[in-house]
């Protein structure tokens, strides 16, 4: 069967090669075109003036002045988006987020914006639209938007389920199994220990850009930089009233997304404000923008609870974890919860997460999202455990690691899982046997994510000379063009280099979900496994006509159709030639729901160096250990775990949202949020551990997220060895680090 | 006839059960047959959720078969990055 998604332990013959990838010297070149880098005749320039409080009522928005300004040609407000969500409250918050309707909830809000013909007009125009805001009480910290008496954020937003009056916590969600209560009974150890993470970005070095442009007949284009091209052409379509077919929306190359191009932000804005123009518009954010109005991840308060027996068994485990959606109500929370526990066999098991309000900007999926905090919480204890009851913390995780046929803390029971080889593979490494020197510490931590699939289309067109162009509607954010073009040649049975794999826009294939979810290698991968099939079945018709033999008597072997019996072949090249007089183009398609997608663990080893003079830590080695199923393209493979430890170690040490009194977002830039350089990164070592998913027929399984969700940990239990010192709040700055040293009168012995 | 496990927040469109019996042989039964029973269910249903069959969860292919004796549980369907 083409379609058939079983794994077959296929042996291969490019897939896991490390070949050159097709977008590389355009890259380096400068030729790749990004979210800012097009054209169109006649654009205005767009710009969005924003909100300088952390919450206030609009009374009025006065733009008669900016108005009559040469070369503006359209300015909007929430006026110009009217409410078509039709009772869809996600759908909702998004327009609210685009622009504020009536109050401004966060510093960064929208609230007007302005297409004109150039950008020193447009920003003249912004310092002429007059709002008239009345400034009311706001609230940044997850722990005090939880209070009695904490300013409402979104008083429209009810807690779910409950008819109390109107709070900042719109839901509350429990997972687990078993009595934690009867669990911490057995226990002869119970450790309790809280946890807060701040809000962080994540930090793609593209801003979020987009040209869009909507004509007088209703037909719109957008070029933008975006991890879904087809999910931003249905949102933006329902925010505007279009038919989705009337929009046709092309990703740009992206220069990073991390989740954060998961979202719509200022898009709807620009195809608005460029309806209204009826002129293009092109809208790029600057630096500051993104920070202050564009996907951050949560911050969180967590607390946990662990019992365990003397021998070393986990017999009940409990968390409370409050993570915030910024303004608005968010998942975040909940899937903290799903994924707190997740890699542990735990009889007695309950954790309830929290979605808290505040006035920050609306929090977006930032790779895996809400698991890293959760594992800082979760591992970092487990390791206060193993200290306590003397046993290695390995050692540890492994006597309680989840395993095949243990009941998820999620719900579902598990297929076949890595998180033991991953373990085993950290306990054999020979960085676990390095000596620390002095001031140095070492900490390993493991991390969870679930992986998910998805719809999926692919288009594989064979030309007339036999080289192969591959469709995909899944964005490129790591290697989908070198990897789906491996696949491909695999199937087919040609040279790597006969294929170009090209990403699709939403005009020119069927719906795709996005890349998201470590999604794209394991649904593209299927649906250009079964489109490669589906060409292949032509070719075989096509061969079959020419030699005028039934089609069950030609098989397909290494690029070429063999009439079972004879000594005759004909390749896919001369298929292909011959393609115009036997019936036509030859292509291949395939659209499916790539569902099966297998989770995913990992395990990681941080060795840090705190200095006790200033309480700065510096990573000086690390090591990440990661079931990928099957590696198609090693070195994306190894790129995506060390991208992943990179993030979560400029997380752990350095990276912070900092809101002053006023709630205003005091560090929106790079000078002053400072995400790691190469100088702050030791080289990340790798281990891909192979362990087939049953439900993909090349095995794989996704491996862009789990690398960020250990380090948090990893860096944690380390730090804290190295310090001597437990450190509960991330990030582990020079400041907190000092303060913890002292605090616990540590500074001597650090010393020595 | 399925025994139908609710994870997390699930649980509150079944009326707080932790697991009900539901025919169906396929996702598509299932659910249509759930969402008439428990119409809260059915908004859930239209957000989007997961279904996990012997330990495999499925989101969007309804067509799935739920074999005999199966491990059937529902969850909420999560965000990725």
């Amino acid at each position: 069967m083409i379609d058939d998604n079983k794994f077959t332990n296929q042996k291969f013959k490019l897939v896991g090669k490390r070949v050159m990838r097709p977008d590389g010297v355009d890259k380096v070149t400068g030729r790749a075109r990004y979210g800012a880098d097009t054209f169109a005749p006649g654009q205005l320039v767009g710009v969005i003036l924003r909100s300088p409080h952390a919450h206030a009522k609009i009374r009025g928005i006065d733009i008669r002045r900016a108005e009559k300004l040469k070369g503006v040609k359209a300015i909007i407000t929430s006026a110009d988006l009217p409410d078509l969500t039709d009772g869809d409250g996600e759908l909702y918050d998004i327009l609210e987020n685009c622009m504020a309707r009536g109050k401004a909830l966060y510093d960064g809000h929208a609230v007007a914006a302005v297409a004109a013909s150039d950008a020193k007009a447009a920003r003249k125009a912004l310092q002429l639209i007059k709002v008239d805001y009345e400034i009311l009480p706001h609230v940044t910290d997850v722990d005090e938007a939880m209070g009695p008496d904490a300013p409402i954020v979104q008083p429209r937003v009810q807690p779910k389920g409950k008819s109390e009056k109107p709070g900042n916590v719109a839901g509350v969600t429990t997972y687990g199994h078993g009595d934690v209560d009867v669990g911490f009974e057995t226990a002869d150890v119970i450790i309790e220990k809280s946890y807060k993470t701040e809000q962080v970005h994540q930090g793609y070095i593209e801003p979020h850009a987009c040209l869009a442009s909507v004509g007088p007949d209703g037909h719109g284009e957008l070029w933008v930089t975006t991890q879904g091209q087809f999910a931003y052409r249905n949102t933006c379509a329902a925010l505007l009233g279009m038919d989705i077919s009337q929009l046709k929306v092309t990703s740009s190359e992206i220069g990073g997304g991390f989740g954060g191009k998961t979202h719509v932000w200022m898009e709807p804005v620009a195809l608005a404000l460029s309806r209204k123009a009826n002129r293009p518009v092109k809208l790029v954010m600057s630096r500051e923008d993104v920070f202050r109005a564009s996907g951050p991840a949560s911050s969180t308060s967590i607390d946990v609870k662990l019992g365990a027996t003397r021998d070393g068994r986990i017999v009940a485990a409990d968390a409370a974890l409050r993570y915030d959606g910024g303004a608005f109500p968010g998942p975040w929370g909940e899937i903290g919860a799903m994924a707190a526990w997740a890699c542990y066999d735990i009889e007695n098991v309950r954790s309830v997460g929290y979605e808290v309000m505040v006035n920050r900007p609306k929090v977006a999926a930032y790779r895996a999202p809400s698991a890293p905090m959760a594992a800082f919480a979760i591992e970092s204890t487990l390791t206060l455990m193993a200290d306590d009851l003397g046993i290695d913390p390995v050692e540890f995780r492994l006597k309680n690691a989840a395993r095949e046929g243990t009941r998820a803390s999620y719900g579902p029971t598990y297929g076949p899982i890595g998180i033991v080889p991953t373990l085993e593979a950290v306990k054999d490494h020979p960085h676990m046997r390095a000596r620390l020197g002095k001031n140095q510490g070492r900490g390993v931590a493991c991390g969870f994510w679930f992986n998910f699939g998805g719809q999926t289309c692919a288009d594989l067109a064979i030309g007339v000379d036999g080289t192969v162009g591959l469709s995909i509607g899944t964005v490129d954010v790591g290697g989908a063009r070198a990897s789906m073009s491996l696949i491909a040649a695999e199937e087919l049975g040609i040279p790597y280099e006969q294929v170009r794999c090209n990403i699709a826009d939403t005009a020119s294939l069927g719906h795709n979900d996005m890349t998201d979810g470590s999604r794209g290698t394991f649904s593209s991968g299927m649906a250009t496994i079964f489109a490669a099939r589906d060409a292949i079945e032509q070719m075989r018709k096509r061969a079959a006509k020419t030699w005028g033999i039934a089609v069950k008597n030609v098989s397909w072997k290494d690029g070429k159709a063999i009439a079972k019996g004879k000594r005759k072949s004909l390749t896919l090249k001369e298929l292909a030639e011959a393609s115009p007089n036997t019936g036509g183009p030859i292509s291949g398609h395939s659209q499916t729901v790539a569902d099966g997608a297998g989770v995913s663990f990992a395990s990681h080893i941080c060795d840090v160096e705190v200095d006790p003079e200033t309480g700065a830590a510096k990573v000086i080695r690390y090591t990440v250990v990661q079931d990928a199923g099957k590696a198609v393209h090693p070195d994306y493979v190894e790129g995506q775990f060390q991208g992943g430890a990179a993030q979560g170690i400029g997380w752990a040490l350095n990276e912070e949202y900092v809101y002053g009194e006023d709630g205003c977002l005091q560090n929106p830039g790079f000078l002053d949020y400072r995400i790691p350089v190469c100088s702050d990164l030791p080289f990340i070592d790798t281990k891909i551990l192979e362990i087939p998913n049953p439900n993909h027929p090349y095995g794989i399984r996704g491996v862009g997220e789990t690398s960020i969700v250990p380090p948090l940990a990893a860096i944690a239990n380390a730090v804290s060895d190295a310090a001597g010192v437990r450190m509960t709040h991330v990030p582990m700055s020079p400041p907190r680090i000092l303060a913890a040293i002292k605090s616990s009168g540590g500074e001597q012995a650090l010393e020595n | 006839m399925p025994e139908v496990q609710f994870f997390g927040g699930l649980r509150d469109a079944v009326d707080g059960a932790e697991s009900i019996r539901v025919e169906g042989t396929t996702v598509r039964e299932l659910l249509k047959n759930l969402s008439r029973e428990y119409p809260p269910m059915r908004q859930r249903i239209e957000q989007g959720i997961a279904i996990a069959i012997d330990g495999v969860i499925y989101r969007d292919d309804w067509e799935q078969r739920i074999p005999e004796g199966a491990e059937v549980g529902l969850l909420s369907r999560i965000a990725g990055g």
